[in-house]
């Protein structure tokens, strides 16, 4: 059987599992005694092993299985939870992640197999779990093998050759994985036994036979290896003869039994393994930094000697290949609820309903058919507006999903900067269009990193002004018409106005122009790529690094960025998202001869004017509208279009955060739902462009990028 | 040899490779884009994809001509888009031989010279075409590379 048309579902799911223990261990680290979150975790652990192994991914299922014994001796009670072993139980979840980000790009695991790891947990299992050695795993996981064969290898080496009797037949050498298990097993006292399992001749259905032995062995143990693998058995990819290894706490005799049991077995060839098989590995072999001699060192051949050892699935076929192309498309789907499929389904069904009476009116001529028909156009409307409203529903995801990482990454952060820090999230259940959830990630880390790091003070410094000692950042999500606004709010020292305005004067900018800024505008120099470059400003304020990149990349989304900020309070980062990017409601506005397209979720209202009523403030026209002033802007003339001359004019008021801005249309054409599309790649420097749209006539319209036009 | 799409500008001859050619089009409704280069006419929708298209004339600083009947959008596959370029009229395929394509160094005239490749002769000298390098041109339109 193919095991790559699983992939995806392996790759989703393993997702889903590593997120559920970066939460379950936070939770663990807050309460270190509460054994349902051990089980809890212990759980999702091995159900992460389990795939794992069947994917034929051994060295996934080597590491996990080595953070489920540490989890087992927790929930037996015979190890505490520290918040080292938290720190280095995160880390092989970062590790597990690798894993899974390498079986999406390659559909293989790689060669990485995070022996220090490994060896770390043995240490924790064994007791003599030193702190110390804790920091950088990644940098340190490739150094491991070749140089420190070591010294426990060879003092231990000499009291097992005596055991070495048992093997009697010829040895097979397992992959690394594979003998790491087993000697586990061993060391627990578990049996482990090597299965040579003969088919009758006779045999038809080899692979269903191979099956039941699987499934028969699977209710007494576990298997750990096979060969050939359990891939290639499902194909019937073997003649009469297959090999299993299986764990157990069962005897020789009833293992054999029980395979036995099973129709069309010629003959069992049973044999107990033991421990010291691995002596016969050639290959230098890592083990634990700890000099002393221990009894049971975790030893792994440094580098598989040839592909075989790999992993089950190997070597490398056409469909892995496949896969591997399968997965990177695949990468991005979308879970859907059921009853949202159900909507899609429902409202289709309507549309064929529609299409049947538009029909009957074409051939029944009688005299109502007038009214019939623009029953049915009605009827058709409020379909595809439905239809619309559940396909994009289909598309939205929770920000959940961004949101769920960051309490780890606040964790690594406080830790890091020795802060104590609270993350205080709401709002995860706001929906965002995949392709916004997608790309938000990496700004709100930003922000957050940067609230954490800049916003709150230390420790000392809180005190000294009477805060509490923790800090608190919050972390927002709600929707607020057709955007949905993501809110990072730091109760730290603030952002100092008046010292980003002289620094702005240092860097050159006039210093009238500088001191005539609102503070929203000074503010906004924060987010200019030179502003972040000066690490003086950065020092200064505390703020500033990398921001600019956060602006674009939100502005890129179609969305904005705004700082409120008080000194000695906090400060607080505002991001407002469009819902989704694709299909956006407009209205449609004649200027001069041509059409354009304004998003109306900028739109604040339209006001008709008479020309008399605009005024000129240094050179700029404003309109005063209900005690506010409101700068105005011809639009044709931005455009470069002939300007109409006319008396009354029709005012589009447009808001962007705090600011307000008039254009100036010729008419209204309406409002309407527009698909997106991009300009291309010659013409995407036009800013005050966002894209074009196709109207219902095969016209193009150009969509007004009111964020730059404000 | 070469097959060359030949169309006709104020009665020159251009030829563009056609495996450069994606289709040709016949006028469209185009919307002028602001603030785009001057070489520009606008975008176009060519079956739910926006295509920015070129004027050949204001290209090759020829006067401005409403279109006629013969009037015709070159659709040109570029690496990883579609650029249309209006021209007067397109004439034919014609196969010209390598070595039947002179430089260009005696090429005189109103057309900027960056994006001809050379002459090719055609019907033994009795006709010649000005061949064109698809991509050039769409970079000197856009303005990109100078």
């Amino acid at each position: 059987m193919d095991m790559s048309q699983y992939l995806q579902i392996f790759i989703e799911e393993s997702k889903e599992n590593l997120q559920a223990l970066n939460e379950n261990l936070l939770l663990l680290e807050a309460a270190p005694d509460d054994i349902e979150v051990v089980n809890v975790i212990f759980r999702v652990a091995h159900t992460l092993k389990g795939m794992a192994g069947t994917m034929g991914f051994a060295k996934m299922q080597l590491l996990t299985h080595s953070v489920e014994n540490v989890l087992s001796e927790i929930r037996n009670g015979k190890l505490h939870i520290t918040t080292e072993m938290v720190d280095i139980m995160f880390q092989c979840l970062d590790a597990l992640e690798n894993y899974v980000d390498q079986i999406i790009n390659t559909s293989t695991e790689g060669d990485e197999s995070y022996s220090n790891l490994i060896e770390q947990l043995e240490a924790i299992l064994k007791g003599d779990f030193k702190g110390s050695n804790v920091a950088a795993p990644a940098q340190q996981v490739a150094t491991a093998p070749a140089t420190q064969q070591a010294v426990g290898q060879k003092t231990s080496g000499s009291e097992k050759k005596a055991e070495k009797v048992a093997g009697n037949s010829p040895k097979i050498k397992f992959p690394e994985s594979v003998e790491a298990i087993k000697n586990h097993a061993l060391e627990s006292g578990i049996n482990v036994f090597k299965l040579n399992i003969t088919l009758a001749t006779t045999c038809m259905l080899k692979a269903a036979r191979a099956f039941i032995v699987y499934s028969d062995l699977g209710t007494i143990g576990e298997i750990i290896y096979g060969e050939p693998s359990s891939q290639e058995i499902e194909e019937e990819k073997f003649d009469q003869e297959f090999m299993v290894v299986v764990t157990t706490d069962e005897s020789a005799p009833r293992v054999e039994a029980i395979v036995l049991s099973v129709a069309e077995i010629e003959k069992v060839v049973l044999e107990e393994l033991t421990l010291e098989q691995e002596d016969d590995i050639p290959e230098p072999v890592a083990t634990t930094q700890t000099p002393e001699p221990s009894p049971t060192p975790a030893k792994e051949p440094a580098r598989p000697p040839s592909k075989k050892t790999e992993a089950p699935s190997k070597p490398p076929t056409k469909e892995e290949a496949a896969a591997a192309h399968k997965a990177a498309v695949a990468g991005k789907s979308v879970r859907v609820n059921i009853d949202r499929l159900d909507t899609l389904m429902n409202l289709v069904s309507e549309l064929i309903i529609v299409k049947t009476q538009l029909e009957g009116i074409t051939e029944s001529s009688s005299t109502n058919s007038e009214t019939n028909y623009s029953d049915s156009v009605e009827y058709l409307e409020r379909v595809t507006t439905s239809l619309h409203d559940a396909v994009m529903k289909v598309r939205m995801v929770p920000v959940e999903t961004v949101f769920n990482r960051f309490p780890r990454l606040i964790r690594d952060i406080s830790r890091k900067l020795g802060k104590n820090i609270e993350l205080i999230m709401s709002g995860e259940e706001t929906e965002l269009d995949r392709t916004v959830i997608d790309e938000i990630g990496d700004p709100l880390i930003h922000l957050l990193r940067n609230a954490a790091d800049h916003g709150l003070e230390t420790t000392q410094e809180r005190l000294e002004v009477d805060k509490p000692e923790k800090g608190t950042i919050k972390l927002r999500a709600y929707q607020d018409g057709n955007s949905v606004v993501i809110e990072v709010e730091d109760d730290g020292r603030g952002i100092n106005v008046e010292k980003i305005r002289s620094k702005a004067v240092e860097r050159g900018e006039p210093a009238d122009v500088v001191n005539a800024m609102s503070e929203q505008e000074v503010l906004d120099l924060l987010f200019k790529p030179s502003f972040s470059m000066a690490k003086q400003i950065t020092d200064l304020s505390g703020r500033g690094v990398g921001l600019d990149v956060v602006k674009s990349k939100i502005t890129a989304l179609g969305g904005n960025v705004e700082i409120v900020t008080e000194l000695g309070k906090g400060s607080r980062f505002i991001v407002r998202l469009p819902l989704t990017l694709a299909i956006i409601q407009a209205l449609m506005v004649n200027i001069s001869s041509e059409k354009y397209a304004i998003p109306l979720n900028n739109i604040q209202n339209i006001e008709n004017i008479h020309h008399d009523e605009i005024k000129q403030v240094q050179n700029q026209e404003v309109i005063v509208l209900r005690n506010q002033v409101i700068p105005v802007v011809r639009l044709d003339t931005i455009l470069e279009l002939p300007s109409t001359d006319t008396q009354d004019l029709i005012v589009v008021i447009v808001r962007k955060g705090e600011k307000q801005v008039g254009f100036v249309v010729d008419s209204l054409i309406g409002q309407q739902e527009i698909v997106i599309k991009p300009l291309g790649k010659y013409l995407n420097n036009i800013h005050m462009i966002a894209g074009a749209t196709i109207l219902g006539n095969g016209e193009v319209a150009l969509i007004l990028d009111i964020n730059t036009l404000v | 040899m070469k097959q060359y799409v030949v169309f006709e500008m104020d009665k020159q001859n251009f030829g563009i490779a056609i495996q450069s050619v994606q289709i040709i089009e016949r006028m469209k409704s185009i919307m002028r884009v602001p603030k785009s280069p001057v070489s520009i006419r606008g975008v176009m929708n060519l079956r739910g994809e926006i295509i920015s298209v070129i004027d050949i004339r204001r290209l090759f600083n020829m006067t401005e001509l409403p279109s006629t009947d013969a009037t015709r959008i070159i659709i040109l596959k570029m690496e990883d888009a579609m650029v249309g370029c209006i021209v007067d009229k397109v004439k034919e395929v014609i196969d010209i031989e390598d070595d039947q394509v002179e430089g260009t160094a005696t090429m005189q005239g109103k057309v900027d010279s960056s994006y001809i490749i050379g002459v090719g002769k055609v019907g033994g000298g009795d006709e010649i075409v000005t061949l064109l390098n698809h991509e050039r041109l769409v970079e000197v339109s856009f303005g990109i590379g100078e």
